[in-house]
């Protein structure tokens, strides 16, 4: 049986530039990113980056939102691009996103119950308005909102919290396999994060819907996923177990990440320690085909800018694409799934 | 004992809404200490914001300073005229501001802009010496001299931000604001720009008064903190004593509900919703959502008290404390 959604070597590049200032220039935003996700087995993946790591492109890759300049996504063995109206309404409906501005999806004319029948109405999803009425009822529960304190209301009288979990019951409603959520609470604030990540937990732990999310937050993304992929500039850096991953970096951008992120407990030594300082306006000078990290990275060899490193498999749930690790054996068309697949069965 | 800066009083600051009067900062008194880091922490909408412009007299009509003081080394900054605002400004209060990609001009070279608001706030120098002083800013943040010849667009996030630093230092103030000043940067330049605020704090004994919500930042760049609900300020205490031994049940619970590394799968939220500033609960601001609440504190509104040395708090928990008989 086909994977429910499958990204094969997708590429996007960007083209800008050409006018007045400068020469027309091509940014590579995602360079030969492989993903798999089964129906049978949930898994919650996080794809973290910062910004320009191109996490967002793969996102809206993946949801057919923006069209892959080479590679596929398949959607149940079908590529997105020559679906049928058919598949692509059972992709839409399988397939759900929520989005990091809780505020921009609203219209603000509609009350909240129009975001959560239309849905129902376009998917066919009640018999009756009675069966729609209790499919929300249900759906904002799950989420932990009170029906009599949202359906009637308007999005301005909601608070941030309340419009992103609504999205989420939205979401929840037609019954998906798979949510792609990009950045959904950073734009929340702190004491509700918890609340609106244990909602998304909830989903994958009791309904068996797989989670794909997009962050640059690796705190949230280490509390609820399963997996980590990390991504620097387009291409994966490094992927495998969340635990692994975190505690114990392999990749020198891994670790340069997780060393920068100020942690809750007083007295560290995160202000003190000297930090290697690049020049950023030389940092961006990327070769074209070597390893991207290379500009910035302390470790860097002569080989690091001839060619960019394969990801290497350094345990059996665990791939570095750096050179350190070239003893490991070299994972076969970058593919991730097989290091994911051996991540998610080390937790149960 | 350290010498006190600025002396916040019963700050009082309202919004006059069709809807209603907000008050977003709400008799709020506060010391800050000469030469310390200070971070001010709440949720959207709990007044740390407007706190910062108030002192900087720009908060907008419909809002207003409607009540108490603010005194810095014997001027009460509410109440300066507008020719006092424009000297204090950067001479002696300045803003990092949060998004520095706005903050910039985007039609003038770095080195130009600089020297404009030198001037405008009272630096009297001729072009040669004020243009050294742009070189030499542009070394304490650790920008490369070319630098001050580029104009904004040609400069990463992280170096706009190293520029709106330079900018807040240039007329050497006793007191920097600094608003969420890395909130739309990447971790990595993160660390570096918060080294650099670090650094030059120390370097020039100012105060740094840092607003912000991520508690990772605050536990690593302040010496003290300050927490604001509703605005209200309902702790404050050295950092170690706000981590470790948060007194007031909002602190607990925003401490608790801090991710980290540390600990996983738990997902502790605060419970109930933001109160709304606009139809403010009676008693105390926070009961409805507080754990510990009790029938006072729906009734009475509680007064900041020292609960612990350096650390104090507004909760009843702790005036009760107060009238016990055996204490």
């Amino acid at each position: 049986m086909p994977p429910l959604l499958e990204a094969r070597q997708v590429r996007k590049v960007f083209h800008s530039g050409g006018g007045l200032f400068g020469s027309r220039s091509e940014t590579v935003a995602v360079d030969g990113f492989s993903m798999t996700i089964n129906d049978d087995e949930p898994a919650f993946i996080t794809i973290a980056g910062e910004s320009g790591s191109g996490k967002t492109t793969i996102a809206r890759m993946l949801l057919g939102v923006t069209d892959a300049t080479g590679g596929q996504v398949l959607y149940r063995g079908q590529d997105l691009v020559t679906m049928n109206g058919d598949q692509r309404r059972a992709f839409r409906q399988e397939v759900q996103a929520i989005f990091q501005d809780p505020f921009e999806v609203y219209n603000p004319f509609y009350k909240i119950d129009h975001i959560l029948t239309t849905p129902i109405e376009k998917f066919g999803l009640a018999a009756s308005k009675d069966e729609a009425r209790d499919k929300i009822i249900e759906a904002l529960e799950t989420v932990g909102l009170h029906h009599e304190d949202t359906l009637g209301r308007y999005p301005h009288q909601l608070s941030g919290g309340q419009r992103q979990r609504i999205t989420i019951a939205r979401a929840l409603l037609l019954k998906p396999r798979l949510i792609i959520a990009d950045e959904p609470v950073s734009m929340v604030d702190a004491s509700l994060r918890a609340t609106i990540l244990e909602s998304l937990h909830k989903l994958y732990r009791d309904f068996n819907i797989s989670f794909l999310y997009i962050t640059h937050d690796l705190t949230t993304a280490y509390q609820v996923s399963q997996n980590i992929v990390i991504l620097y500039h387009g291409s994966v850096v490094e992927a495998g177990h969340v635990d692994q991953v975190i505690k114990d970096p392999k990749h020198p951008y891994t670790q340069e990440l997780i060393h920068s992120i100020p942690v809750p407990e007083p007295g560290s030594q995160w202000i003190e320690e000297a930090v290697e300082e690049k020049d950023e306006s030389e940092a961006s000078a990327i070769t074209a085909n070597g390893c991207p990290y290379a500009p910035r990275c302390a470790r860097a060899m002569a080989r690091c800018q001839e060619a960019k490193p394969p990801l290497y498999q350094t345990d059996s749930g665990r791939a570095a694409a750096c050179y350190l690790y070239d003893s490991d054996p070299v994972l076969e068309g970058e593919d991730l799934t097989t290091v994911l697949a051996a991540a998610a069965s080390e937790k149960a | 004992m350290r010498d006190t800066l600025l002396q916040i009083k019963g700050l009082e600051v309202q919004f006059e809404t069709r809807r209603g009067v907000a008050r977003a900062v709400n008799k709020v008194d506060l010391d800050l200490f000469a030469g310390e880091r200070f971070g001010l922490v709440g949720e959207s909408g709990s007044g740390k914001s407007t706190m910062i412009l108030a002192l900087l007299r720009m908060i907008k009509p419909p809002g207003r300073i409607v009540g108490g003081s603010a005194l810095m080394q014997g001027d009460d900054l509410t109440q300066l005229d507008n020719e006092q605002v424009r000297q204090t400004r950067l001479a002696r209060i300045a803003m990092v501001p949060q998004g520095a990609m706005n903050s910039l001009n985007p039609v003038m070279r770095i080195k130009d802009q600089l020297i404009l608001t030198m001037r405008e706030h009272g630096e009297q120098g001729d072009n040669a010496q004020l243009e050294a002083r742009v070189l030499e800013l542009m070394e304490m943040v650790g920008l490369k001299p070319h630098a001050a010849g580029l104009y904004p667009h040609e400069l990463s996030g992280g170096m706009k931000q190293r520029v709106c630093i330079a900018q807040a230092i240039s007329l050497q103030p006793q007191l920097i604001l600094a608003d969420e000043p890395t909130s739309a940067l990447d971790v990595v330049v993160q660390r570096q720009i918060m080294q650099t605020l670090r650094d030059l704090q120390q370097r020039l004994d100012a105060t740094v008064l840092l607003v912000g919500h991520d508690m990772g930042l605050m536990a690593q760049f302040a010496e003290r903190i300050g927490i604001m609900y509703g605005g209200q300020l309902v702790e404050v205490g050295p950092v170690e004593q706000i981590f470790h031994e948060p007194k007031h049940p909002y602190t607990r619970l925003l401490i608790s509900s801090i991710p980290s590394f540390a600990t996983k799968g738990s997902f502790k939220g605060i419970p109930g919703v933001a109160l709304s500033l606009l139809d403010p609960p009676s008693g105390c601001l926070f009961h409805p959502r507080c754990p510990q609440a009790t029938q006072r504190c729906s009734i009475t509104s509680p007064t900041l008290q020292e609960v612990a040395p350096g650390q104090d708090a507004t909760c009843l928990l702790y005036e009760e404390e107060e009238h016990a008989p055996t204490a």
